[in-house]
C-alpha cells in the first residue's frame, strides 16, 4: 500500500501548511486551558491530529472515484442515524448530537454528513450530461442538501446544519448556472430569509439581535461577541503574549479552546499573528482550489470545491463571528478549534483532496 | 470508469470564481481584525480593564466622640455592608435581592433613582450591619449566575450609646439628601454620602468626616478576586473631643427619665456644657441607618416630639426663673434699693384687673431677698410696673435672653423677648401696662429656652460675664466673652436672694445639699392664660423649671431645668440638686484619686536605692 511514489505524490504543500495550522492550535488550547481543570485538552488534541493522520493516510488509498460511488449508500446510513437521534432527543432529554462510543469519545454524525454530501454532491455532477442547470437539477440538489439540513437544524444545531449550504451551492455552481439562474436564485434566497426567522427558536434569534447591536443586552446571548471582541481588540498590533491574555486566564472570554479559539489567539498574538494565522489558511484554500483545478474529472473538481466553499465558509463564518463580523454559530475554526469529530472530519475532506491530487495523471 | 470524463475547461471559470471570493473574504475578515485591533485598540483595551479591574470603596470610619476625660461616647464598629453595583443590575433580580436582605423593595428603587445622576460603576450601599444570615445570602448569591450585582465591603458602623443616651446633642447620621447637596457646608460631598444630620455630628461634621478610600482588585469573571492591584486607603475622619463629662451627663439622663423637658449643665467661668438632655429621646443607632423608612415614621408621627432637642429649641415661659432677671433691673434703673418694701395681702389690683399672688395668702410685707426667697408675685408686679418694659428687656438682653447663645450646635432657637417695639414689630400693636406685669413674672409673651437661662443665670452668678456655652472641648473661651458693666453690689443682692430659695426660708428648701451652697430659683410657669383655660374648659399642667448655680463663692457650676407638666418649680429642683451633686461628688473622687497617687508615686521615690526589683 504504501509505497515511494505515493509518499513523492502526497501533497505536502497542503500536509505542511495543514501541520502549521493544528500545531498552532495545540499552543492555543495550551495557553487557554493551562491554569484550569481541562489543562488535558492540548494532548488530548494531539491525539486527535494523530488519528486524523492515519484517517488522511487511509482516505488517500482508496480511490475517491469509489467512495464517490457508495456516496447513496453512506447517505442513507448517516441520514437514518440522523432520524435516529432525532427521535432519541425526543425521548431521552438532552441527548441529541452525540454518539457516544465509549471512553468519553463522542461521535458527532452531522459532522460527517458534510463530506458525504460533498461526496455525493460529486457523484451527481459528473454524471450530468448537459453542461447548464435545469429546474429539475436545481430541485433534486436542493432535495438532497436540504433533507439533513432539516434533520440537523432540528437537533438543534444551525450552526452546523448552514454548513451543507456552500456544499449545496458549489453543486449548484458545478451544474451549470446561467445568470438568469443566478439572479432568481438571489431573489428566492433575500425572500427566505425573513421568512426564515419565523422558524428560528428563541436563543436563536437573540444571536442574530445581539449581533445587531451586542450591547443591548451584555449578560445574555450578547455576552459572548462582547467579551470576544472585547478579546480580540484589546490584542492590539502584537498581542499580550502566551498565556497572559486576560480575556482568556480570567475566563471571561467563553469557549476560549473551541468555538472562540481564535479570540483567545488574537489577543494573545495580535493582529500580526491573526494575519499570519488568516495567510495560512488562505495558502490552504488556495492549494483546494489549485487541485480543483488540475482534478482529472468533473467528481474530483467537485470534491475540490466542496471542501474549498466548506472550509471558505467555516473560516468566514468563526472568524466573523469572533470579530462581531457575523451573527454567532456554533461552528469551529477548522484545524484549531479542540474537538475530535472536526479535526477527523477535517482531515478526511483535506485526504479527499489529497486523493484527487494523486489521481491527476492517471488520464 | 464511468466517471471519468476529460473536461479541463469544466473547472477553469468556476474554480476562479471561487479563488476571488475567498479573496474577497479574507480581505473583510482582516479589515475586521484591523478595525478591532489597530483602530480601537484603546477601546477594547479599556473594556478589557474595566472587566477585569474593580473598584472597591472603603467607606472611611467617622471619627470618636470623646467626652472631657477622653471617654467615648460615640464609637465605630466593623461591620458588613452590602454594596448594589448599578453596571450589571438586572430589574428583576432587585425584588428576590430585597427578599434575602430584609429589606422593602420600594426603598431599594427610590435609592436607585436618587443615585441616578452618580456615574453608574459606581457602586451604592443598600445595607449596612449586616447580620450572619445576610452575610450568607450574599455570600452564597454574588455569583455571576445569581446576582453578580451584589458585593460585599467592610465598613465602620458607627455606635452610638443605648436608650437614647445624650442622642438629642450628638445627633444621628444619614445619607445627605437633596436639599442638602445645595447647601454651601454640604458642597464638596455627594449623593449617597454619609453625612451628620442633627447635633454634634452635624456641627462638626467637616471634622469628623474622612476621606474615602479605594481599592482595586483583579476579578475573573466568576468575581472572584484573584489579585490586589491598587489601595488607597481611607482617611479616618478625626476624634472629637467634647467639655461633655459623661458622670453628670449620666445623672442627667437618669434625673430626666420618663419626663418630659430639658436640662443644661455648664460652667459659667468659661461656658463649657457639662451635659446636657432632652426627653423624651430616640435610639440614635436606629436612626442613623440607610434604611430608615419605617423608623422615621413612628418618631415623626410622635406627638411629644422625640426630635425636638428641648434643651436648645424648647421656647416656653421660665415663670418665677425670671424674677432674678428683673431684680437686677430693677435695682440697675434705680427704681428699688435692697430696703424697699412692698406689701403682699395674695393679689394685686392693676387697673380694675386683678394679679394673684401664688401665695392667696400673701407674704405681707415683702423686700427683695423675700422676694426671690419666697418668690412674691405681687412684689414683681410693682417692680414691673415701676420700671417698664423696656428696662426689664434691656437687661435681659444683656443676660442673653431673646437671642442665640451661640451654642455649637444646629438649629437653636432664640426665644422671646418682649418689648415696646418688639409688639410693634411683630404684633402690630402698642404696649400695654399689663403685657408688662406678666413679663415681670416671666410669664406672657417671654419665652425663654433652657440653655438661655442657665447662661443668662451662670454669667450673673461670676458678677456678669457671659461666656459663650460651647460643646467643643478646646475652644478658646476668652474671645468668646461678654462682659456687662454691671453695679457688682446689685448682682451681689439678687444673688443672696437665690441662695435663701434654697438654703433659707425659700420656696426649694427641698434642694438643699449639705456641704454645697447651692443658689437657684424655682419657676412654675403657665403653659396658657387662665381666660384660655376656662374658655377651652381645659386645665394644662403648669411647667416646673429650676435654674441654679453652685456654690455660693467662686461658682463652677449652672444648671437649667425645665421639666413640663411638672406642676411645681420644687420638682425641677430636685432634679436640678442631682445634677449639682453629681457634679461635685466627681469633683471630690476626683481630687482623692490625685492625692492618693501623689501618696503613691512619693512612696515610689522614698523607697531606698534598688528597692525596686
Amino acid at each position: 500500500m504504501l509505497n515511494l511514489r505515493n509518499l513523492r505524490e502526497v501533497d505536502w504543500t497542503l500536509l505542511i501548511l495543514t501541520l502549521i495550522i493544528c500545531c498552532i492550535g495545540v499552543l492555543q488550547i495550551y495557553s487557554a486551558t493551562q491554569a484550569s481543570d481541562q489543562a488535558d485538552r492540548w494532548w488530548k488534541q494531539v491525539l486527535y491530529i494523530c488519528a486524523g493522520l492515519v484517517v488522511f493516510y487511509l482516505v488517500t488509498q482508496i480511490d475517491y472515484h469509489t467512495l464517490v460511488g457508495q456516496s447513496p449508500m453512506l447517505y442513507v446510513v448517516f441520514g437514518i442515524i440522523l432520524v435516529f437521534l432525532l427521535v432519541l432527543s425526543r425521548v431521552v432529554l438532552g441527548a441529541k448530537r452525540w454518539i457516544s462510543l465509549g471512553a468519553g469519545f463522542k461521535l458527532q454524525p452531522s459532522e460527517f454528513m458534510k463530506l458525504i454530501l460533498i461526496l455525493l454532491i460529486a457523484r451527481y455532477i459528473s454524471e450530468l450530461k448537459s453542461d447548464s442547470m435545469r429546474l429539475s437539477d436545481l430541485l433534486k440538489l436542493s432535495g438532497l442538501v436540504l433533507v439533513p439540513f432539516i434533520l440537523v437544524s432540528l437537533q438543534p444545531d444551525l450552526g452546523t446544519a448552514l454548513c451543507y449550504l456552500p456544499i449545496l451551492a458549489v453543486g449548484i455552481l458545478l451544474a451549470g448556472l446561467t445568470k438568469q439562474q443566478a439572479v432568481v436564485l438571489s431573489i428566492v434566497f433575500m425572500l427566505l430569509v425573513p421568512a426564515g426567522w419565523f422558524v428560528l427558536k428563541d436563543y436563536q434569534k437573540a444571536r442574530i439581535t445581539s449581533f445587531l447591536d451586542p450591547a443591548s443586552d451584555p449578560q445574555g446571548s450578547g455576552y459572548q461577541v462582547m467579551q470576544s471582541k472585547i478579546a480580540v481588540g484589546s490584542g492590539g498590533m502584537w498581542g499580550l503574549g502566551v498565556t497572559r491574555g486576560m480575556q482568556i486566564q480570567l475566563r471571561f472570554l467563553p469557549f476560549a479552546h473551541t468555538d472562540f479559539i481564535f479570540a483567545a489567539f488574537a489577543e494573545e498574538h495580535g493582529f500580526v499573528g491573526v494575519v499570519f494565522v488568516l495567510g495560512l489558511y488562505f495558502l490552504l484554500l488556495m492549494q483546494i482550489l489549485q487541485n480543483a483545478q488540475t482534478a482529472p474529472d468533473r467528481a474530483g473538481t467537485a470534491i475540490c470545491l466542496g471542501v474549498g466553499a466548506l472550509m471558505l465558509f467555516h473560516v468566514l463564518e468563526n472568524a466573523g463571528m469572533v470579530a462581531g463580523l457575523m451573527p454567532v454559530a456554533g461552528i469551529p475554526l477548522p484545524l484549531m478549534s479542540y474537538g475530535g469529530s472536526s479535526i477527523l472530519s477535517f482531515f478526511l475532506m483535506l485526504g479527499l483532496v489529497n486523493n484527487v491530487r494523486l489521481r491527476r495523471f492517471l488520464q | 470508469m464511468r466517471f471519468l470524463r476529460d473536461e479541463s475547461k469544466f473547472a477553469q471559470g468556476k474554480v476562479a470564481f471561487l479563488q476571488y471570493l475567498t479573496v474577497g473574504v479574507f480581505l473583510f475578515i482582516v479589515g475586521g481584525y484591523w478595525n478591532l485591533q489597530i483602530h480601537n485598540e484603546e477601546i477594547y483595551s479599556l473594556k478589557a480593564e474595566r472587566n477585569r479591574i474593580k473598584s472597591l470603596p472603603i467607606p472611611a470610619p467617622r471619627g470618636k466622640i470623646l467626652d472631657r476625660d477622653q471617654r467615648v461616647i460615640v464609637d465605630n464598629q466593623s461591620s458588613f455592608s452590602v454594596l448594589l453595583s448599578r453596571e450589571t443590575l438586572k430589574e428583576e433580580h432587585l425584588k428576590p435581592i430585597a427578599e434575602g436582605l430584609d429589606l422593602e423593595y420600594d426603598e431599594i428603587v427610590a435609592q436607585l433613582k436618587r443615585h441616578k445622576d452618580r456615574p453608574r460603576y459606581l457602586p451604592i450601599i443598600i445595607k449596612e450591619e449586616l447580620t450572619p444570615a445576610e452575610i450568607a445570602f450574599v455570600e452564597s448569591h454574588r455569583d455571576p449566575d445569581t446576582y453578580p450585582e451584589l458585593e460585599m465591603i467592610h465598613t465602620e458602623r458607627r455606635v452610638y450609646p443605648a436608650n437614647g443616651f445624650a442622642s438629642h446633642m450628638v445627633g444621628y447620621t444619614g445619607e445627605v439628601s437633596e436639599q442638602e447637596l445645595n447647601l454651601p457646608d454640604f458642597a464638596k460631598y455627594q449623593q449617597g454620602d454619609l453625612v451628620g444630620k442633627t447635633g454634634i455630628e452635624r456641627q462638626y461634621n467637616d471634622v469628623l468626616t474622612g476621606v474615602d478610600g479605594q481599592r482595586q482588585v483583579l476579578v475573573d469573571n466568576k468575581g472572584n478576586e484573584r489579585r490586589l492591584m491598587g489601595l488607597k486607603p481611607a482617611v479616618p475622619g478625626q476624634s472629637i473631643q467634647l467639655t461633655v463629662d459623661l458622670d453628670v451627663q449620666t445623672v442627667m439622663e437618669l434625673a430626666m427619665d420618663n419626663k418630659r423637658g430639658g436640662a443644661v449643665a455648664l460652667d459659667p467661668r468659661n461656658g463649657e456644657i457639662l451635659g446636657m438632655v432632652s426627653r423624651p429621646g430616640f435610639d440614635l443607632g436606629r436612626l442613623s441607618s440607610r434604611e430608615r423608612t419605617k423608623r422615621w415614621r413612628e418618631i415623626f408621627s410622635n406627638p411629644d416630639k422625640p426630635l425636638l432637642n428641648r434643651a436648645i429649641q424648647a421656647q416656653l415661659a421660665p415663670g418665677s426663673t425670671f424674677k432674678p432677671i428683673v431684680a437686677l433691673a430693677a435695682l440697675e434703673s434705680g427704681e428699688i434699693t435692697n430696703d424697699t418694701s412692698f406689701s403682699c395681702g395674695g393679689g394685686w389690683n392693676f387697673f380694675g384687673r386683678y394679679f394673684h399672688c401664688h401665695n392667696k395668702r400673701g407674704h405681707g410685707a415683702t423686700s427683695l431677698k423675700k422676694a426671690i426667697a419666697q418668690s412674691c408675685d405681687v412684689y414683681f408686679y410693682n417692680v414691673g410696673n415701676k420700671i417698664g418694659i423696656d428696662q426689664i428687656s434691656k437687661y435681659a438682653e444683656i443676660a442673653g435672653f431673646g437671642a442665640k447663645t451661640g451654642v455649637d450646635l444646629p438649629s437653636e432657637a432664640e426665644g422671646t423677648l418682649p418689648s415696646t417695639k418688639w409688639k410693634i414689630r411683630a404684633l402690630r400693636e402698642k404696649w400695654y401696662g399689663g403685657d408688662t406685669i406678666s413679663v415681670a413674672i416671666g410669664q406672657g409673651y417671654l419665652t425663654v429656652t433652657p440653655i438661655q437661662l442657665a447662661h443668662a443665670i451662670g454669667g450673673l452668678s461670676i458678677g456678669g460675664i457671659w461666656h459663650t456655652p460651647h460643646l467643643l472641648k478646646g475652644d478658646a473661651p476668652a474671645k468668646r466673652a461678654r462682659k456687662a458693666d454691671l453695679d457688682l453690689e446689685h448682682v451681689r443682692l439678687v444673688l443672696d436672694g437665690m441662695c435663701e430659695v434654697v438654703n433659707g426660708w425659700g420656696t426649694a428648701t427641698g434642694s438643699r445639699l449639705p456641704g454645697i451652697e447651692m443658689c437657684g430659683k424655682t419657676g412654675t410657669a403657665q403653659t396658657a392664660s387662665n381666660e384660655y383655660q376656662r374658655a377651652k374648659g381645659i386645665r394644662l399642667k403648669d411647667n416646673a423649671w429650676f435654674v441654679a448655680f453652685a456654690p455660693r463663692v467662686n461658682p463652677e457650676i449652672a444648671v437649667a431645668v425645665l421639666f413640663e407638666d411638672g406642676e411645681h418649680g420644687p420638682a425641677a429642683g430636685l432634679i436640678a440638686r442631682d445634677i449639682v451633686k453629681a457634679y461635685f461628688d466627681k469633683k471630690t473622687r476626683k481630687e482623692l484619686s490625685q492625692t492618693n497617687s501623689e501618696a503613691v508615686t512619693a512612696g515610689l521615690a522614698s523607697k531606698p536605692p534598688g528597692a525596686v526589683n
